[in-house]
């Protein structure tokens, strides 16, 4: 078990949030979208040059900010 | 069947919120516009990315010997008021008698939190569950009896594309009895039972109660609860990778997606320049000379059936004066010439037929179809980390590129982006240096004729002008800028009826709203000329049209046109022989100064008087700053 932000997530990697850490409004956006503690999430890709994350979020891509993807923390599983 | 369903009429609406029969109230792009043409028969613009309805559609449903007011509410995640389109739908809520809550059922779990929020609002819900056929193809199956004991409300599943579901829907929300839950009841939302009490009627909301007075359950709360019914009613089997899946993710590669999203955009340019040029002349090509001609086209059509009839009505009116200029224009080398003579019988009709509606097709055609196959948030994807530069993030892209069909939906989309500072940004950049298909069309047929390049160095100048104006705001607005978050549809095979009504509605629009107003700038026009008042205007603008910009002092003339339909302006440049560097320079300071008068009614509607007074102040600087440049630099 490691936690570490979603934007060190490599490409393939599952993990499930742990924490949102932002303000309220920034909480309310993530989770409207499905983004929300215990979601599990696997990340699909990351575009270049410090470009958007794509998650996989219950079957649907996500597009994130890179800049927000490093305020959310999630947990991987080491033993995989 | 749902052909009985139709009735006419309906209004599109920004302003106060309107008591709906029946409201329509889902996440983004999960199929309301699509489901609210089922229902009532107005055309709606669907597209498959979020944000497509920016503000609330109303529209009427005859159903039995009754009508119905129906409204499909702007897509919201939530009932909280974070964006523009969730206070639109809360007021929408509060205002309405039944709603009908779309959800996707391929992705439940995203949804049904805003379904628990809409039940806990004391009205009488419905829940469409829409898509199921694309569920059923991607092995997803859900109990739907079940889910409707665990929300305690009726749950209909349907397709909204192909109509499946939508009268069993109607006949549910309008003759079955369903339970209201008491508005706040939180209680209620997190009742394990299924047995909510009956209240055929809902207790009204308490008026002046706003969007912070609404139920809005606390968030892991909902999210266990949502939990829960997913994991009770829902089962997924295991299905191979489709090929969509497999382009799905190829177009979100690091690097590939970067390559494939040129390829898409040079692809969309070329396409849009081969059908537009095939529909004008029946040439067949993409850059320069066609490769090969086909006796097709409204060039062509305009010289065999309308150039005799024309050729006649000017002799009989003797060749001159008043009525002749007016109708048939000046004579060119003797006879008629549909580009220059600036009659309404003969450039009147020609420019806006002719010229621009073949384009405003072809653009159209291409902008639906990117639309419609759920590419533009992949795109928006890739254009982000270089939008953060102008102080945007990559969804900025969609009003942008809806702007250069025309200005005028294009800011109307710039709703989609979070707050105002992006909003402003967006909306003046697409006013200033963002040309409509109409002005497209007529810089492609001016200065296409003078070579590619003419037309590349007029797009490449006023791309110049659009990211050096948005890093000065970057710069100089203040205020927090959100980072990208949106969801990536999956790929979607376009409906060829969805689609056909898309175009019919914008191509429809471009003709009852540009026709009438070229012909009265036509008229207007000549009748100035022949009042000899445009020599004084030319006198006073020499200064700046001639002295700083070096275009003939008449220029000004087509410059202010402009202001009324930009194509006009540009088909006023053709008579007035101008030098290669006068066309660029010419067809850039039209793109740029002032939009045009829907535009600028849009721009003060959207950004109010003083924000639009700012993008005004910013458009002159830059407009004279620009045609200076042109004119000091090109030697």
């Amino acid at each position: 078990m490691t936690e570490k932000p979603l934007a060190a997530l490599e490409p393939g990697e599952d993990a499930e949030i742990v924490a949102l850490n932002g303000g309220e409004k920034f909480q309310s956006r993530l989770r409207a979208m499905g983004l929300a503690e215990g979601q599990k999430v696997r990340k699909l890709s990351r575009i270049s040059w410090g470009g958007p994350i794509i998650l996989l979020v219950n079957r649907a891509q996500v597009a994130i900010g890179h800049g927000m993807a490093r305020k959310i923390l999630v947990r991987t599983n080491d033993d995989d | 069947m749902t052909e009985n369903l139709h009735d006419k009429g309906s209004i599109s609406k920004q302003g106060s919120s309107v008591g709906a029969d029946i409201l329509l109230v889902g996440q983004p792009n999960v199929g309301k516009s699509v489901l609210f043409s089922r229902l009532t028969g107005v055309r709606t613009i669907a597209s498959n990315y979020p944000g497509t309805t920016v503000g609330y559609t109303v529209g009427s449903m005859r159903f039995g010997d009754r009508a119905y007011r129906v409204v499909d509410a702007p897509g919201t995640y939530s009932l909280e008021p974070l964006d523009e389109a969730a206070r639109v739908a809360i007021d929408l809520i509060d205002a309405a008698g039944l709603i009908i809550n779309v959800v996707d059922a391929t992705h439940l779990e995203r949804h049904l939190p805003l379904t628990l929020e809409l039940i806990a609002q004391g009205k009488p819900v419905v829940v469409a569950l829409n898509m199921s056929d694309e569920a059923r193809h991607l092995g997803i199956e859900i109990h739907i009896e079940r889910l409707e004991e665990l929300l305690g409300v009726p749950v209909v599943p349907t397709v909204a594309r192909t109509g499946e579901g939508v009268v069993r829907l109607i006949e549910t929300a309008l003759f079955r009895d369903i339970p209201v839950r008491g508005a706040r009841d939180e209680e209620a939302a997190r009742d394990e039972s299924g047995h909510p009490a009956h209240h055929p009627h809902m207790p009204h909301h308490h008026a002046g109660e706003q969007a912070n007075g609404h139920e809005h359950i606390a968030d892991e709360k909902v999210w266990s609860r949502v939990g829960e019914i997913v994991d009770e009613v829902q089962v997924l089997r295991h299905h191979h990778h489709t090929f969509s899946q497999w382009i799905e993710d190829a177009s979100v590669h690091p690097r590939l997606g970067g390559l494939f999203a040129l390829l898409v955009l040079a692809l969309s340019f070329s396409v849009v320049r081969m059908i537009g040029e095939f529909l004008v002349s029946g040439g067949v090509g993409v850059a320069g000379e066609p490769w090969f001609r086909v006796p097709f086209g409204m060039e062509p059509l305009f010289d065999a059936a309308w150039r005799p009839l024309m050729a006649k009505l000017s002799a009989s009116l003797g060749g001159d004066g008043f009525l002749h200029h007016l109708l048939i224009g000046n004579l060119i080398d003797g006879r008629i010439d549909f580009k220059q003579s600036f009659g309404l019988l003969t450039t009147g009709l020609f420019v806006p037929l002719g010229m621009v509606l073949p384009y405003i097709f072809s653009f159209y055609l291409v902008l639906s179809l990117l639309e419609d196959t759920g590419y533009l948030p992949r795109l928006a994807v890739f254009l982000d980390t270089g939008m953060h530069r102008i102080g945007l993030h990559g969804y900025a892209i969609v009003p942008t590129l809806l702007g250069l069909g025309c200005n005028v939906p294009g800011i109307m989309a710039t709703r989609i982006l979070e707050n105002k500072r992006q909003r402003f940004i967006t909306a003046t950049l697409i006013s200033i240096a963002v040309p409509c298909a109409a002005l497209q069309a007529m810089i492609v047929g001016l200065a296409g004729a003078r070579g590619l390049w003419v037309v590349a160095l007029v797009y490449g100048i006023l791309f110049v002008v659009w990211i050096v104006i948005g890093v000065i705001l970057r710069i100089a607005t203040r205020g927090f800028l959100p980072e990208l978050l949106i969801e990536i549809p999956p790929y979607r095979v376009p409906s060829p009826g969805a689609l056909a009504s898309k175009m019919w509605m914008r191509v429809g629009g471009f003709l009852r709203e540009a026709l009438p107003i070229v012909l009265a700038a036509i008229l207007v026009v000549n009748v100035l000329y022949e009042l000899n008042v445009f020599h004084y205007i030319a006198d006073a603008g020499a200064g700046v049209v001639s002295t700083l910009w070096g275009l003939p002092k008449e220029a000004i003339v087509p410059l202010l046109l402009g202001i009324l339909r930009k194509e006009m302006g540009a088909g006023m440049f053709a008579p007035l022989s101008l030098t290669t560097k006068q066309l660029v320079s010419g067809c850039v300071i039209l793109s740029m100064f002032f939009p045009c008068i829907a535009t600028l009614v849009v721009l003060l509607r959207e950004l109010g008087w003083r924000d639009t007074l700012k993008a005004t102040g910013i458009m002159l600087a830059a407009v004279v700053a620009t045609g200076a440049a042109i004119n000091f630099i090109w030697p």
